[in-house]
């Protein structure tokens, strides 16, 4: 192996019209671990995975994937891979065993084998159950998990994630994000693409936040936290009392900035740790003799990560 | 070799969704089968066929061509589905060789539509159709036949892979009916104003159904022109030739989805 990286990439280019998909897409992921790639629609991180599993040529840059060249090895990295696509793009008529085997058998297995292969996939993914039931029967969270299970069959040295929790229900999410921990705990390297902070943090021991094609930063969880400024508490004050004067003095004593939204009666600060911050927040509001009517500790979103990110882009 | 396998692999998918979901092929024989008998039938006592002979005898080859015409409407929907669920971006990933996606589906296709033959002329058969020639003749005008379905194929294969939206497939589904009835698969050539016979002598669907029916040794229609002498030869030069415009065409295409 060239490199003790499992992904590199470096700088990747992709143009479609006059639009610039990969512009530059540098990215190295050690083995096994999360990586998870964060950026809004059209950031280009679908483009990026289908540039890693083989499936489109670049304009340019440069590619391996556990050792081998995308470009020119397509059919080794072929071996090596696992995808998972933001379609379930499993057989909807054909059973979750009938799939899991048919997946098999093309990835070279026997048919003995790929049964045998099949029913482990199907215990560890909790669908030995449902084996025989047409898949069009499964919950959307069942469908991803075989989905995820057909990436696996060869155990992979990097399994791509496109989006693959967008669209399931809260129950579905948590059992695709075990499902993805437990990979990664076997020592697949998995890219994830998400467009939610949160599952990023949940997941990834480190983020690359994409934009117009390109990596603008990356970190750990923390660190890009850090770099957007921390947690967000928002106080909603009832309509009768003097939004400006409790503003000031909640701001002295969290030693932050107010922003005040008067429509919803919301300041907001941004502030170090949430806790702390609240427990401030509170005794100022008894001193004050107010009783709020929401009080909110919420991480930075996606769009406030974002935002800081790209407005620092733009200072330089 | 491996290419091979792994087109077994993904006809072998297929055919698995006649056991899971035996309907949807059984529909598509209900729909030839009452093709046949609305031609046969309701229209047939007011057509007469040119040269003479009885219309079933006439219609029945035609009717087995225009089936096989039809299938392009199932390849490129298959096709076009499976790559707008992603299904066939997932064969990409895998380590198989890039034309095992065509070699399914031309398994798959090529299998429903031996079924649907077989079924037309059992059905055939039952309405009063007969063969009048020898068994080698006979067994001649079933290759041609699916000689037809396997041209078409790709025909589909490259719609599908190109066209992936809905709208397409819903396109390819009406064009078929006018490309299918500008032919002589349900009435003579001889029967039409005469700049549209020549244009329905000239397509390949036609060729297919006249070399059929001299085959079979049914009326043909025909008392002029190229198909009297040349049928055969056309309903195998027409689908070698559309065959080799469309397998390249097809391959570029799932070249192109690399881009």
């Amino acid at each position: 192996m060239l490199t003790n990286h499992t992904l590199t990439a470096d700088g990747l280019r992709k143009r479609y019209g006059d639009v610039h998909a990969l512009d530059g897409f540098d990215l190295s992921v050690p083995p096994g671990v999360i990586h998870g790639l964060l950026g809004p629609n059209g950031a280009g991180k679908t483009t990026a995975v289908m540039a890693l599993a083989t499936l489109i040529d670049v304009d340019g840059g440069s590619a391996s994937v556990a050792g081998f060249d995308v470009r020119t090895q397509a059919h080794q990295v072929r071996r090596r891979i696992g995808l998972v696509g933001q379609h379930a793009a499993v057989d909807e008529i054909l059973g979750g065993r009938q799939n899991l085997v048919m997946f098999g058998r093309l990835y070279g297995l026997n048919s003995a084998d790929a049964r045998v292969r099949a029913d482990q996939l199907l215990d560890a993914f909790g669908l030995t159950d449902a084996a025989t039931r047409a898949v069009s029967t499964y919950s959307g969270g069942m469908r991803r998990r075989l989905d995820i299970a057909a990436g696996l069959i060869l155990t992979p040295a990097v399994l791509f994630l496109d989006e693959p929790t967008t669209g399931l229900d809260p129950r579905g999410r948590n059992e695709v994000w075990a499902a993805v921990r437990r990979i990664a705990d076997r020592g697949t390297t998995v890219l994830l693409t998400t467009q939610y902070l949160d599952e990023a943090d949940q997941l990834a021991a480190r983020i690359s936040v994409m934009n117009h094609g390109r990596i603008i930063a990356s970190g750990t969880p923390d660190a890009l936290k850090r770099q957007v400024g921390g947690d967000r508490v928002s106080v909603t004050v009832p309509l009768r009392e003097p939004l400006a004067s409790i503003a000031q003095r909640m701001s002295a004593a969290v030693g932050a900035p107010p922003a005040i939204d008067a429509d919803t009666r919301t300041i907001t600060f941004e502030v170090g740790t949430g806790v702390v911050a609240i427990a401030e927040i509170v005794r100022a509001l008894d001193e004050l003799g107010v009783t709020p009517e929401d009080l909110m500790l919420r991480r930075p979103t996606l769009d406030e990560v974002f935002l800081t990110l790209t407005d620092k882009e733009v200072a330089r | 070799m491996t290419t091979l396998r792994a087109g077994w692999v993904i006809t072998q998918r297929d055919l698995a969704h006649w056991v899971r979901q035996p309907w949807a092929p059984i529909f598509g024989l209900l729909f030839s089968i009452m093709l046949l008998l609305v031609f046969g039938f309701l229209f047939g006592g007011a057509i007469s066929v040119p040269g003479g002979g009885d219309y079933i005898s006439f219609l029945l080859p035609g009717m087995l061509a225009l089936s096989m015409m039809f299938g392009v409407e199932a390849t490129a929907t298959a096709m076009a589905n499976d790559a707008r669920k992603g299904i066939t971006d997932r064969f990409r990933s895998m380590p198989i060789g890039s034309a095992s996606v065509a070699l399914g589906r031309v398994g798959a296709d090529m299998a429903n539509s031996a079924v649907e033959l077989l079924v037309l002329i059992l059905g055939g058969l039952l309405i009063g159709w007969r063969i009048s020639s020898d068994p080698a003749s006979a067994a001649l005008a079933v290759l041609l036949l699916l000689l037809l379905r396997f041209a078409v194929l790709w025909i589909g294969i490259f719609l599908g892979l190109t066209f992936r939206g809905e709208g397409a497939t819903m396109a390819v589904q009406v064009l078929v009916w006018p490309i299918g009835f500008l032919s002589t698969a349900i009435v003579s050539a001889e029967t039409m104003p005469g700049w549209l016979g020549a244009i329905a002598a000239w397509n390949p669907l036609s060729a297919t159904a006249s070399a059929t029916r001299q085959l079979f040794g049914n009326p043909t229609g025909i008392t002029e022109g190229p198909l009297v002498d040349g049928a055969v030869w056309l309903a195998v030069g027409w689908p070698l030739l559309l065959t080799a415009v469309f397998v390249p065409l097809s391959a570029r295409a799932y070249r192109r989805l690399r881009n």
